[in-house]
């Protein structure tokens, strides 16, 4: 049989998928323990997560849980930090840490007949780090110069100045890096300070996946952190409440003379992650420039050439998010650039709403692609540990699909009203003032506020 | 590890495209994976850009499907992307099973068709885009023609590594539709192909689905291969200015083709010299010393030979002629005692652990369905993973100090300093100004 190209194929029924089931023990010390069995290659994967990331460093203190979760790895015991990394390297095991703004988690895979040695030696960093302080004065130092190495990469700088613009002094208003001063003023005594308020078992969970039994799966964890020493139940731990007093400016230059492109982030603080318009704001994201396929891309990218790529998103947190696109523009568009997104920032609100064709994309884009997120033990144990970092059911993955499924336009309408606005969107700029500073002044944000590169 | 763990089965299609397939129902999701044997090893100087922007036009529509390519394919909820390099280009579609009869249709459309759909303005639009990813990519980024002043220096003007495969911006700007048309005829064909579908899906059927959907597109005229050789005489010093903070070195060898005699051991030579705290440049240039703040080692494997690439940068105020003089004590260890028997069982279970990481995913790049492709465009064997492993099980202490004596000698390498704008004298003694954009 030859192909029929008078059409596009039909695509069938949506395949049945089996999300995986989470069983949750608790160990004696209080640790929340979370285990899914996962049968493909003879892989084990587990994430420890802690509350309390960059939105817990005090203020004047920026990068300390950061710094605090890279000593982790620099010893324990007798072993120095060389030899933590060579026990990692010879059972090939791969440790990855990531810091975000509510949460520090600490990721390790590594073959399954490796998973006791593997998650010990986790247990062994993560609860009983040396903390030495040749280790950490070169810690510190590799930091302060990989924040002075970030002054050349417009990314980073973009991220850096829109944070502190959307949010000013609150705790989420810094990278997870810090600054400069604070690092420098940063000392050994509260780093140590910090591990032992922050890194304790009631406010952490270990997530493991593999193709071991869920009983295995908890032994391993138990034998690896039940002597973790506890301490008493922790309240729920949050970065604390905005200040609503604080405006932004509505636009703002980082000058980089002679860019060859402008690197922009324009958008607002929106919604936190328990919002219950979160699959409506999906869909809207997915609509306005959350994907390929969408209003913003195809307009900047494919319809006017104007970057590469060009992409709307929330920056998701337990407060409140940013709403923001990101793109590198070329200079002479970037009025251009800004003036078009405010527009489909306005447009979704209600001007424009979704077509059906658009509902339809956004929502099959972001349910039918879905089962796809849980190939494999890595992928399966972090979508645990979000759940357990945004305190969301184990049913989580069951419904997610039917929920999404279920967002109308009028949904998509209403929640872009509440939490898409382009009066209060910052429009941020890092690039050639002097060739497009110009240009913005039609844009009726105002003037500038000139910021430094530093 | 078994040695049957990546299993597939093989058939040529009677128009000469390859068509693998290798079942994994654990998620109900099918990889199609497409590689055309042609990169910007294939373009001639003067010409150069032309792989990647032909990457690009794949994507706006074919005869009969004379629209965007993604719509269709997201509202069934797939992922998909390409990639080109100096050597191949590559198409992926990770879709749910259902979709699967879409995603061929699709590919096959713009296998076969492309060419009609293909306007003016769908490329003049996509060259901009292009323009712009250059900027993004290279121009705007710290470092970012670093690779480019290295390419440049270490094969002649008519090799075709010679350029980036992103290309020049000039060349781009010249392009002309007819170019661009005669390059699909040349290259994108089923003879110069291979087909690889992964997942959730029956031998029989993913064979009669490949048969249906390509079984009569025109076989091509597979194209002659490429040939070219490099070498260097000396030792090549170049110092190129950036709007960078910190001043940083690359060093680069010619070395062995990918799969070629002493490529593996080049590979573990890049992990102990650079990969991990333990590693012995890192453990003396940043732990240790603490002149450096980060350092890389990297064999670049290609079809028609590879380079082997180290890069470190200074720490404030450190300069690079210690940092060189350090990698260069460094070397000379190596290429006198070779590693230990301790560096080597380390570099052998990470081997083990790194093959079977491979194995998780059937999409995608580096997933399974695009490992089957490179073994077959490369090897002529999509089986050859069993083997690939073999290589470096079988690789011996002396081997690879064998390969560092061959590969890694100081008077046969490029060594590009890149220092802040107005700064020269930061570079190494002796360094050739470069200029590229």
């Amino acid at each position: 049989m030859r192909a029929d190209r008078s059409r596009l194929p039909d695509v069938g029924p949506d395949p049945a998928f089996r999300f995986p089931r989470v069983v949750r023990h608790r160990l004696g010390n209080g640790l929340d323990v979370r285990t899914v069995e996962h049968h493909t290659v003879p892989v084990v994967s587990c994430v420890l997560l802690v509350h309390g990331g960059a939105g817990a460093d005090p203020p004047d203190e920026e990068g300390l849980a950061a710094l605090t979760a890279d000593m982790l790895d620099e010893g324990t015991g007798d072993l120095s930090a060389i030899e933590v990394s060579e026990a990692f390297a010879r059972i090939g095991a791969e440790y990855d840490v990531d810091i975000g703004p509510d949460a520090a988690q600490f990721g390790l895979t590594m073959l399954s007949r490796f998973a006791e040695r593997g998650v010990s030696m986790l247990a062994d960093i993560v609860v009983r780090p040396s903390l030495r302080s040749t280790d950490f004065e070169r810690v510190r130092k590799l930091r302060l110069d990989r924040l002075r190495q970030l002054k050349d990469l417009p990314p980073a700088v973009a991220e850096r100045w829109f944070l502190r613009l959307l949010y000013g002094t609150h705790a989420y208003g810094h990278l997870p890096i810090g600054t400069e001063p604070s690092l420098q003023a940063c000392r050994l005594e509260r780093v140590a300070e910090f591990h032992a308020a922050v890194f304790r078992p009631h406010r952490a969970t270990l997530v493991l996946a593999g193709p071991l039994s869920h009983e295995r799966l908890a032994a391993v964890a138990a034998e690896a952190f039940a002597p973790w020493g506890g301490g008493t139940p922790a309240d729920g731990w949050s970065a604390g409440d905005i200040d609503a007093r604080y405006v932004p400016p509505r636009l703002a230059v980082v000058p980089r003379a002679g860019a060859a492109q402008s690197e922009l982030r324009i958008g607002h603080l929106s919604a936190p992650r328990s919002t219950p318009d979160y699959p409506a704001l999906l869909v809207m994201n997915a609509v306005v420039g959350g994907q390929f396929v969408s209003r913003i891309n195809l307009r900047l990218r494919e319809e006017k050439g104007y970057t590469y790529s060009a992409r709307t998103g929330f920056d998701w947190r337990k407060g409140v998010a940013p709403f923001a696109l990101q793109a590198s523009v070329h200079t002479t568009a970037t009025a251009e650039a800004i003036r078009d997104t405010l527009t489909e920032f306005e447009a979704i609100r209600g001007s424009r709403p979704p077509s059906d064709a658009e509902m339809a994309l956004a929502k099959a884009s972001l349910t039918r692609g879905y089962p796809r997120n849980f190939e494999t033990a890595p992928q399966v144990a972090r979508s645990v540990a979000q759940l357990a970092l945004y305190g969301l059911p184990d049913s989580y993955f069951e419904e997610f699909i039917p929920r999404v499924a279920a967002i109308e336009r009028d949904d998509v309408v209403r929640a872009a009203e509440r939490y898409i606005d382009p009066a209060r969107a910052v429009a941020l700029v890092v690039g050639d003032y002097a060739t497009m500073g110009e240009s913005l002044a039609p844009l009726g944000l105002g003037d500038p506020q000139i910021l430094a590169l530093e | 590890m078994d040695p049957g763990a990546l299993p597939f089965a093989i058939r040529q299609l009677a128009n000469g495209l390859d068509v693998i397939v290798h079942e994994d129902h654990h998620v109900p999701i099918v990889a199609v994976n497409i590689w055309y044997h042609v990169g910007s090893k294939n373009e001639q100087p003067g010409q150069t850009g032309f792989a990647h922007l032909f990457e690009h036009l794949m994507f706006e529509g074919s005869a009969h499907h004379d629209t965007g390519y993604f719509p269709p394919l997201q509202r069934a909820g797939a992922v998909l992307n390409g990639s080109t390099n100096t050597d191949r280009t590559n198409y992926w579609e990770v879709v749910p099973t259902s979709a699967i009869d879409l995603a061929l249709w699709l590919e096959s459309d713009r296998m076969g068709y492309l060419l009609p759909a293909l306007t003016e303005q769908r490329f003049q639009t996509q060259r901009d885009i292009v323009l712009n990813e250059r900027r993004q990519n290279y121009e705007n980024r710290p470092y970012g023609l670093a690779v480019m002043a290295i390419m440049a220096a270490l094969y002649p003007e008519d090799h075709p590594y010679h350029w980036l495969t992103i290309g020049a911006a000039d060349d781009l700007r010249a392009m002309r539709l007819e170019d661009v048309q005669a390059f699909f005829r040349t290259y994108y064909h089923p003879a110069n192909a291979s087909l690889t579908l992964a997942g959730d899906i029956d031998t029989a059927r993913a064979f009669e689905l490949a048969d249906r959907y390509f079984g009569d597109l025109s076989a091509g005229v597979p194209p002659a291969p490429v040939e070219a050789a490099a070498s260097l005489a000396r030792e090549v010093r170049l110092v190129l200015d950036d709007r960078v903070e910190l001043p940083r070195i690359y060093i680069a060898w010619h070395s062995p083709a990918m799969f070629g005699r002493r490529d593996a051991e080049m590979d573990l030579i890049a992990d102990l010299l650079a990969n991990g705290k333990m590693s012995r440049l890192y453990r003396t240039l940043v732990y240790d010393r603490r002149v450096a703040l980060d350092v890389s080692a990297y064999q670049n494997s290609r079809e028609l030979s590879s380079f082997f690439l180290l890069v470190a940068t200074a720490a404030p105020g450190q300069s690079l002629t210690d940092l060189a003089g350090l990698i260069d004590v460094e070397l000379q260890q190596l290429r006198d005692e070779g590693p230990s028997q301790a560096e080597m069982e380390r570099a052998g279970a990470q081997v083990e652990a790194h093959f079977m990481y491979r194995l998780q995913t059937v999409g995608g790049f580096g997933g399974k369905s695009d490992q089957l492709n490179a073994y077959n465009v490369f090897r002529g064997d999509p089986g050859f993973f069993a083997a690939d492993l073999a290589r470096y099980r079988a690789a011996t202490r002396e081997d690879v100090r064998e390969a560092a004596r061959s590969v890694l000698a100081s008077d046969r390498r490029v060594v590009l300093s890149v220092v802040p704008r107005s700064q020269p004298a930061l570079g190494l003694a002796g360094s050739e100004p470069v200029s590229v954009s």
